[in-house]
């Protein structure tokens, strides 16, 4: 039951990853793609230097993403909470615009600014939440509005500079259009870290789903535990942010699909989500791409288009407040 | 066995509880009794330190429980809250084997000894039979037993309950109660906060009588529930007769 889980999102996301080879303005065959990944060909550029490693950073943006919002609707307990919704990926992405619009030439200091805007992000909703420490729901709401007004400041930049417009815009909206194997190595080595970190915090993060009081009785007291699980969740949704921009939505929808796949242990929670969250954009992007070529919608549009459906569905049923 | 010394706790900076010395008999079933806002939970949840005694200190064993390690602690001591959160998309087993939290090592790994403690704690509290279903399928009084089974698989010599039958009808109450007796039985020191009087009295061996946060009086039933107990503290008006099954104190209000 448990392996049957991961073999089928495993089978799923092969076949996701073959599609985005295979499809685009240029159709592929599965022979010529073996030929171009084995020994180059006619095929090599547009496989080896476009869509595959375009293909990669789906699934590693998306497992990030998915990670992500599994810690924070498990320390947070709201199944409202999200990277996305909670203003850490706003953070990220603010940061991250003002190094693009002011200082073009830093690129490479664009991971750490995300994480840096994500992280003052978090602490500003932490710090404004705090003195309601028991309500996830006034957390959520507090989230939703610095998010709200962390994208005005990201709109507000843009309009103050348009020439540089377009390329923060197709950013922001989320897209991995024009990424290359540059981009991989962040993404990967974040996530074969922090993986296993997320993995050690599962168990207390099941004790934390129990609620403040038994798991001060269970001797695992969730303070600790709620900053931990939260810097590796802004840690995970900056890295995405500053590759792929703020792809919406991801964050809310993968832990929910894990949690229908295999419960709500997050020791298979974790991984679940991750895979979870590297399908939903992996597919999410094929879409984008293959919708009408060679046009291409930024991939974030397309899980907002499913994502913002669900989320108002889960505003109408969640009675918590 | 569990102590408080000039314990003053409460939310914020108002304490409910006020300078209050206890002294908690080990080995016996003691009810919390009081009027409504008593300070009679608060207590409850300071002794399980979800609270933090705003002064004072509350003594487990001779030791002050604010500078004991979090997880000895909770190899000695659990605690059942009012209205725990039921986690989503989790099954009866997994759900008592968190109460095997504070043995577990830094994974999370079960040990086989662990598994025996949650079997156990299951058949104790006869939801074994349950132990594969989710736990949203079950019924109120199925789940509070699961709830003590987690509790159990703990595997502590105090047991700390905060109004467990509140949300049971009449046969459930009675059964959790009885429940509670047997786990005395098997040696477990209880302190539980509750609502109903003459049931306090029928099942516990000691009453502790709050309030507006202080003590009022500490006994066994025989000793302190009588009618003028009732009257000043209860304000409430009522007649102490013998129960006829059990023969302990019962109250008929006039």
């Amino acid at each position: 039951m448990r392996l049957s889980i991961f073999w089928l999102l495993g089978a799923a996301l092969l076949l996701s990853t073959l599609l985005s080879l295979a499809l685009g303005a240029v159709g592929v065959t599965l022979p010529d793609i073996w030929q171009a990944l084995t020994e180059g060909g006619d095929h090599d550029f547009i496989i080896n230097q476009y869509r595959l490693p375009r293909a990669l950073l789906a699934i590693l943006v998306g497992a990030g993403l998915g990670l992500s919002g599994t810690l924070v609707q498990g320390v947070i307990r709201n199944p409202l909470a999200s990277p996305d919704l909670m203003g850490i990926s706003a953070g990220a992405g603010l940061a991250a615009t003002a190094v693009i619009l002011f200082f073009p030439a830093a690129g490479h200091w664009l991971p750490l600014a995300a994480v840096a805007g994500g992280m003052a992000a978090a602490l500003l909703i932490y710090l404004l939440a705090r003195q309601y420490q028991p309500a996830p729901a006034r957390l959520a709401l507090t989230g939703i509005a610095v998010s709200a007004f962390l994208t005005s400041l990201i709109d507000f930049l843009l309009i103050v500079h348009p020439v540089e417009l377009n390329s923060a815009l197709v950013w922001l909206t989320g897209s991995l259009w024009g990424r290359s194997w540059e981009q991989l190595p962040l993404l990967g080595i974040g996530l074969a870290l922090l993986l296993p970190l997320a993995m050690r915090l599962a168990w207390r993060l099941d004790i934390c789903a129990l609620g403040d009081q038994s798991a001060v009785a269970l001797g695992a007291g969730p303070k600790s535990l709620q900053i931990q699980a939260l810097l590796l969740a802004v840690v995970l949704a900056s890295l995405s942010v500053c590759v792929a921009g703020t792809i919406g939505f991801v964050g809310l929808l993968a832990p929910h699909f894990a949690r229908l796949l295999c419960g709500g242990q997050h020791r298979l929670l974790i991984p679940v989500s991750a895979l979870s969250g590297a399908l939903l954009v992996s597919a999410a992007d094929l879409i984008a791409r293959t919708l009408h070529p060679p046009l291409e919608l930024p991939v974030g549009l397309v899980t907002a288009v499913i994502g913002a459906p669900y989320f108002i569905f889960l505003l109408l049923r969640y009675k918590g407040w | 066995m569990l102590e408080t010394r000039s314990l003053s706790a409460g939310y914020g900076r108002t304490p409910v509880v006020k300078n209050l010395n206890l002294q908690l008999p080990e080995g016996r079933i003691t009810a919390l009794i009081g009027p409504n806002g008593c300070g009679k939970s608060t207590l409850l949840k300071t002794l399980a330190r979800v609270l933090k005694p705003l002064s004072g200190e509350v003594l487990m064993r001779g030791a002050a429980l604010h500078r004991l390690d979090d997880r000895a602690i909770a190899r000695q001591l659990s605690m059942l809250p009012q209205t725990p959160t039921q986690p989503e998309g989790i099954s009866v087993r997994q759900l008592v084997e968190y109460g095997r939290a504070p043995y577990l090592s830094h994974w999370g790994r079960l040990k086989a000894e662990d598994r025996q403690r949650v079997d156990l704690a299951m058949r104790e509290t006869g939801v074994h039979e349950l132990a594969e279903r989710p736990l949203s399928d079950l019924s109120g009084g199925q789940r509070q037993r699961v709830w003590i089974a987690m509790i159990l698989a703990q595997d502590t010599d105090l047991v700390l309950l905060d109004e467990p039958t509140t949300y049971l009808d009449l046969a459930h109450q009675i059964e959790l109660l009885q429940l509670l007796q047997q786990l005395n039985r098997n040696g477990k020191t209880i302190v539980v906060v509750l609502h109903d009087l003459n049931q306090a009295c029928r099942y516990c061996d000691h009453l502790v009588v709050l309030r507006e946060g202080q003590l009022v009086t500490q006994g066994s039933p025989d000793e302190v529930f009588d009618a003028e107990l009732l009257a000043t503290t209860f304000s409430l008006s009522a007649q102490v007769i013998r129960d006829p099954v059990a023969g302990t104190p019962m109250c008929i209000p006039l």
